[in-house]
């Protein structure tokens, strides 16, 4: 299931949310809308949580996590970190990352097995991911662009990446993440697919500026067709790859 | 209404790894581009900030353009003036680049005008546009400044009226060419012709006084100011006036045969007093044919005890040299000569013949024609001629040396001059067309003599400016010329001057 929402008129709703297969993060915003829209689709099945980090709203940007654990930079005040460790279940690990990266999200792409980070991160952090998300950690660039957490959206069905990822590379990181890659655009264009889009297994929302060609990508790779799930992202990804390869 | 053309070709024939956000058609995604050609030409127009539709003026009466701030200019209907002029006037077309731009027919009364123009820009990353688009332009009529101030009364502030009381207009043709050449004709409103003279009326008053200075500077001139009180403010103490400057020129031209005033020869020398006027600059020369002798008169001692000519140049007649014997008295280009002459009007019918004796002894030869006065059957009322000495007076004074020319050579001059654009004045509401008949004739019988004297006098070339006329089919006549007046002098052509810019005043 792909849904559009909108924070505060901005378009890029993977910086004000993060959405693992466990729980939600949600900036606190003036009105309930955006919330709703979450709420909307999750329901009772997976917590969902008002919070700031650093003081800021941009939640979906400074943390990083997965399944079982959350990251949050050095900058979180306790506060914040008490409020997280009440809301999230206790199955979730949360930590600290002394990072001087401290823009998690931008730097940190997860699924729940494996993460690509930005090749400049300290070994501390990339030993900080593998234990507390228990994943394998990839020093990786994605077209390019360090900020692997922006130019790319990950689940454990499939990921997104940036839109001039040449297909050598796409190869590259799918035998790496052990997923099935496509490159795209989200938000009519936006090349900045990890911060116009959050994505569980079962659930991707994008911006509201999304066309239908980029909300079937979405789907398609991602899985999240109920009915027919398999064929037409198979299909299209081989329509995309091997007839033009 | 407008349509794209696809620059790059190349979409297609990368790999595709994206698909468009548009309409889903799989594209190569490494350029950059995140929407297909088609889904940009679509979605993007580069012309957003450009006005379809703008505006510009036009004076009906002088028929120029308006090219803001100010200046008006003239140019044709689908000219490159005028399309340089309406994209000038388009705003926003600095954010694109300009490929074509070329008019689309309109017919003319409509007042409009209409103009394809074809753009290229940046429509996102990577991608050029090529856009074309038709912009109508509605031609306002206003009137110019230049147009309105023509029409609107008393927008001068000064005049400087000259006036010259004799019956030909050389000196004011000289005039003209004096002013053309030293540009002093810059800041009038305008130029009008009256009888005896030419007005000049200007904006400002410092305009005229500059122009007095001029003319005082080159001929022999009595000025004087009067003004006019058009408005004036009591309580601000600013009052508006209008000056008039009448400006009265020596009515002795070159040439004329003048009878002195018995004070004023004792005072220039002891100058004999019959005299010819040799050359008139801002004083007037006076030379004595008979003994050489020259003597300057200041035109302020001239306008303190004025006298007129005695004779001018229309009472000139034609005699025939018959011998020459040179007395051994030359100074500078005269040399003083006896020289035996008779009419030209009695040759063959009697045997007159005069002995006197002339400053033209070094280009007269036997057998030449020259030009003088013939005193002896003349009758003047004049005062200063009859308190001559009876006895004294001989009965022809010579003046200059006379080439005969046939009439068709005027037509024919390798030089011109150039004129002044003036308004003729009404006198008295004349529309005889006879009187116009004769009027135009004797200006142009006027201007052919002023050509004449100005091909003869090299002097008096050389104040002025000559042009170079625009190749006139002369080959045909020349055989014919070549017997007839091989005498007459000619311009050489290194004197004249190549024609750069049009001075008329309707351009200034």
């Amino acid at each position: 299931m792909a849904t559009r929402t909108q924070f505060e008129n901005s378009n890029e709703v993977g910086v004000f949310s993060k959405l693992t297969n466990s729980y939600a993060l949600v900036a606190v915003g003036g009105s309930e809308n955006f919330y709703s829209a979450f709420e909307a689709e999750l329901g009772d099945v997976i917590p969902i949580v008002h919070s700031t980090i650093a003081g800021t709203r941009i939640v979906g940007r400074m943390t990083a996590g997965n399944r079982r654990g959350l990251l949050v930079p050095t900058q979180t005040t306790d506060q914040e970190l008490m409020h997280l460790r009440n809301s999230l279940p206790d199955t979730v690990k949360i930590q600290r990352v002394e990072e001087r990266l401290s823009a998690l999200g931008n730097v940190i792409c997860c699924n729940d097995y494996v993460a690509l980070v930005h090749p400049d991160i300290e070994r501390e952090t990339e030993e900080l991911i593998a234990d507390v998300l228990g994943v394998e950690v990839f020093r990786q660039t994605i077209a390019g662009n360090v900020l692997v957490g922006s130019y790319c959206s990950l689940s454990n069905q499939g990921g997104l990446v940036h839109p001039q990822t040449s297909i050598q590379d796409q190869d590259e990181l799918s035998s790496l993440l052990q997923v099935p890659l496509v490159a795209g655009t989200v938000n009519r264009g936006s090349a900045v697919v990890g911060a116009g889009m959050v994505v569980n297994d079962w659930l991707a929302v994008t911006g509201s500026d999304t066309t239908a060609p980029e909300n079937l990508v979405v789907e398609s790779i991602f899985r999240l067709q109920n009915g027919k799930p398999d064929d037409i992202s198979h299909n299209l990804r081989d329509t995309l790859i091997e007839t033009y390869s | 209404m407008s349509n794209y053309t696809q620059l790059d070709q190349s979409a297609n024939g990368g790999v595709a790894t994206v698909l468009c956000c548009n309409c889903g058609t799989p594209m190569d995604g490494s350029t950059g581009m995140i929407m297909c050609y088609d889904c940009i030409k679509l979605t993007v127009d580069i012309t957003q900030g450009i006005p379809r539709e703008a505006n510009i003026s036009f004076c009906r009466n002088c028929e120029r353009f308006l090219q803001p701030p100010g200046q008006w200019m003239r140019a044709e209907l689908e000219s490159r003036e005028l399309l340089a002029l309406c994209l000038r006037r388009l705003k926003g077309l600095n954010k694109v680049r300009l490929v074509d731009a070329s008019f689309i027919w309109t017919e003319p009364h409509s007042r409009r005008i209409r103009i394809k123009i074809t753009v290229q820009g940046e429509a996102m990353t990577n991608t050029i546009v090529e856009q074309t688009f038709e912009v109508e332009y509605v031609v306002i009529a206003m009137q110019c400044p230049d147009c309105a101030k023509s029409y609107t009364p008393n927008t001068w502030r000064a005049t400087v009226q000259i006036r010259q009381k004799v019956p030909h207009k050389r000196t004011f043709l000289y005039l003209e060419q004096l002013i053309l050449r030293h540009n002093a004709h810059q800041d009038t409103v305008s130029i009008q012709e009256s009888s005896d003279g030419l007005d000049f009326f200007y904006s400002q008053r410092n305009h005229a006084t500059k122009m007095i200075d001029f003319l005082t500077a080159v001929v022999p001139v009595k000025s004087k100011r009067s003004e006019e009180l058009v408005s004036q403010d009591i309580h601000s103490g600013s009052s508006t006036y209008k000056f008039a400057f009448s400006v009265e020129i020596v009515p002795i031209c070159r040439d004329d045969l003048v009878v002195l005033p018995k004070k004023l020869a004792n005072s220039l020398g002891n100058i004999s007093r019959l005299v010819i006027c040799s050359k008139i600059s801002n004083m007037i020369q006076f030379l004595d044919p008979f003994t050489l002798q020259k003597a300057d008169l200041q035109a302020p001692i001239y306008w303190r005890e004025p006298f007129p000519s005695l004779c001018d140049i229309p009472q000139l007649i034609e005699f025939i040299v018959l011998d020459v014997e040179p007395t051994g008295d030359v100074q500078g280009k005269y040399v003083l000569a006896d020289i035996t002459v008779s009419r030209e009007a009695d040759m063959g019918i009697n045997d007159n013949s005069y002995y006197i004796r002339s400053h033209l002894g070094g280009i007269l030869h036997p057998g030449d024609s020259c030009l003088g006065y013939f005193l002896e059957n003349s009758n003047f009322n004049s005062d200063l001629f009859d308190s001559l000495n009876d006895s004294n007076i001989p009965e022809v004074v010579l003046v200059k040396k006379h080439y005969p020319r046939k009439s068709k050579k005027s037509k024919n001059r390798n030089w011109k001059l150039k004129r002044m654009a003036r308004e003729h004045k009404e006198i008295g509401g004349n529309d005889d067309s006879r009187q116009a008949k004769q009027d135009q004739e004797r200006a142009e019988r006027d201007y052919e003599l002023f050509l004449q004297e100005l091909e003869e006098d090299d002097e008096m070339r050389q104040a002025i400016n000559l042009y170079k006329a625009s190749a006139p089919a002369r080959q045909a006549d020349e055989e014919s010329e070549m017997f007839d007046d091989e005498d007459a002098p000619e311009i050489a052509i290194d004197e004249l001057l190549d024609e750069l810019d049009d001075m008329n005043l309707e351009d200034n």
